[in-house]
């Protein structure tokens, strides 16, 4: 399988987006991929049932932070429920390159921080997305 | 295949890397419809024929449990196993064969040290000294053995260039440390420590040694005698031997004194129900059903290198060594890490702009067969000294060729192309 580093991605890389944190997140995760060292940190802002701020700050390969960066504009205004909901098809398809399976754990590093950090805030039991699948 | 070259007046033994290339069957396959380009032999090395057959051979013709039966089959196992053992300690010059005791691996080995020794001899307050460059494995049960005896931790640091700061390991000596335990050459800067000399300090400040020899062993000329070293651990995988053995060496006199680590059948004497006493070394420390085709596939690799000549071993990994940082700086944007190579072994590891070593190997991977590594490679700490999440490493031993450096730099600059820098 070949991956493409197409120039979107390559751009979401040097340029995220919501790069940053916020002062008082309402929901904050981190988390790290011990097998390349990427690290991801994910802040939310919530406002009745809407996400109403998102930022992240991280470093590491390309494929992990650029599809941070989409995972964070895809966050950006929805409703709790639709965050919840936000899981693997989302960010392959927004990534639009095949993943070969060893650099998934990349791709998928933002949902588990998501995850993970929504579960910790009460928002959603963990363990109901596919996060620990491959 | 081994030639004589005459031209340096005396008969000097050198063989050919590309020749000995066809003793290793993976070496002719292809990945993603290229020639592969293995260039990851210090994660594990790949095997010549004589060590797949030889554990093949073994399985056809001799296996059954050894130290047990008093039948042909179980002696004809018995006696190759501890044929391996002997060659092992040939190999290392160690002075009697059952200072060889086999292990999983250099992890193992290192975990023996610390419960079996470590437990019986740290004691709260005790200093132990380690360095900044330690693979996990030579960092973590070290770490274990101070949480359970309170037993302090030391680190020699390292300059920029990645040599270890011998000034500061001089006064750590001061404090009169129990332990030392270093690696005698860095998985990741390459580094080669001078060994002997830091030996002969520690020993001079009271303390004892434990060599990590995995990335040494297999590459250089070691011998445990001339080293005076007491503990010396190391990995048969990365020696062109199979995964699963390991060997750790220590002075007769240590592992003597020292209780057993794992209990259980092989090791003991006689067992009561309330209590035991232990077998002779080695296989006091050798619990339960041991990996006897590995230990054979060891020797067959101790065969292999021994014909080769650990001298050409080195001076061909000294060679290509040099050829890849002077071919990897030509590439813009790379640096390399660790010392020149004089003072390194055959690994270089190396970041390229502000393309990830994970995208790189992706890269070098997908578009030239290229296998490198990409991480930390065990070595969290020195990465955050190198103050780099990450770096791809590029490592050579017996079957590299200055053509498949070549492939690297090609693949380096078509990363370069991909990444628009």
């Amino acid at each position: 399988m070949s991956m493409d580093y197409r120039e979107y991605i390559l751009d979401h890389y040097r340029n995220p987006r919501n790069y940053g944190k916020l002062e008082q997140p309402d929901v904050h995760a981190e988390d790290s991929n011990p097998l390349c060292g990427d690290q991801l940190a994910l802040d939310l802002q919530i406002e009745g049932n809407h996400v109403t701020a998102v930022r992240f700050q991280g470093r590491g390969c390309a494929i992990s932070q650029a599809s941070a960066s989409m995972l964070s504009e895809m966050i950006e205004g929805k409703t709790t429920q639709e965050v919840i909901r936000l899981g693997k098809d989302e960010v392959l398809d927004a990534l639009g390159i095949a993943i070969s399976p060893a650099r998934t754990k990349c791709a998928f590093l933002c949902l588990r921080v998501l995850h993970r950090g929504l579960a910790m805030a009460g928002l959603e039991k963990l363990g109901n997305n596919d996060e620990d699948e491959d | 295949m081994v030639t004589y070259n005459k031209s340096a007046g005396t008969e000097q033994k050198v063989y050919s890397a590309a020749a000995i290339r066809h003793d290793f069957p993976i070496l002719s396959r292809q990945v993603h419809g290229k020639p592969l380009v293995f260039l990851d032999s210090a994660v594990s090395s790949q095997k010549p024929l004589a060590v797949i057959e030889a554990m093949n051979v073994y399985y056809r013709t001799t296996h059954t449990n050894v130290h047990r039966g008093v039948y042909e089959l179980s002696e004809e196992a018995t006696a190759a196993m501890e044929k391996a053992r002997v060659k092992v300690a040939r190999f290392i010059n160690a002075r009697q064969s059952k200072q060889v005791i086999f292990t999983r691996n250099t992890t193992e080995g290192i975990n023996l040290v610390a419960y079996s020794w470590g437990n019986a001899n740290i004691h709260q307050g005790d200093l132990i000294v380690l360095t900044e460059m330690e693979h996990h494995s030579n960092l973590v049960p070290w770490q274990l053995l101070a949480q359970r005896t309170s037993a302090r931790l030391e680190f020699v640091p390292i300059t920029d260039d990645g040599l270890l700061r011998l000034d500061v390991y001089e006064q750590l000596l001061q404090q009169q440390p129990k332990l030392v335990a270093f690696t005698h050459v860095s998985n990741v800067l390459g580094t080669i420590n001078p060994a002997k000399q830091m030996i002969a300090q520690a020993h001079a400040a009271g303390a004892i040694v434990l060599l990590d020899g995995a990335q040494s062993v297999p590459h250089l000329p070691v011998d445990v005698q001339d080293l005076d070293v007491d503990f010396l651990c190391f990995s048969g995988h990365k020696m062109l031997g199979p995964t699963g053995i390991g060997v750790l060496y220590g002075r007769r006199d240590l592992l003597e004194a020292m209780p057993p680590f794992l209990g259980g059948g092989s090791m003991i004497r006689k067992v009561e129900l309330r209590q035991s006493t232990w077998d002779d070394l080695p296989w006091k420390f050798e619990a339960g059903t041991p990996a006897i085709a590995e230990s054979i596939g060891e020797g067959a690799a101790v065969d292999y290198l021994t014909d080769l000549g650990m001298e050409n071993v080195r001076r061909h990994e000294q060679e290509i060594t040099r050829y890849a940082i002077e071919q990897l700086r030509s590439v813009p944007g790379l640096t390399i890490y660790g010392p020149d190579a004089e003072h390194r072994s055959g690994v270089t590891a190396f970041t390229l702009g502000d393309i990830h070593p994970h995208d790189l190997s992706s890269i070098l991977d997908q578009e030239m067969g290229v296998a490198v590594r990409a991480g930390h490679h065990c070595t969290q700490p020195l990465h955050q000294r190198l103050n780099v999440a990450a770096t791809a490493r590029a490592s050579f031993y017996v079957y590299t060729i200055p053509e498949e450096i070549d492939v690297l730099v090609k693949g380096l600059h078509k990363a370069l192309q991909i990444f628009k820098l």
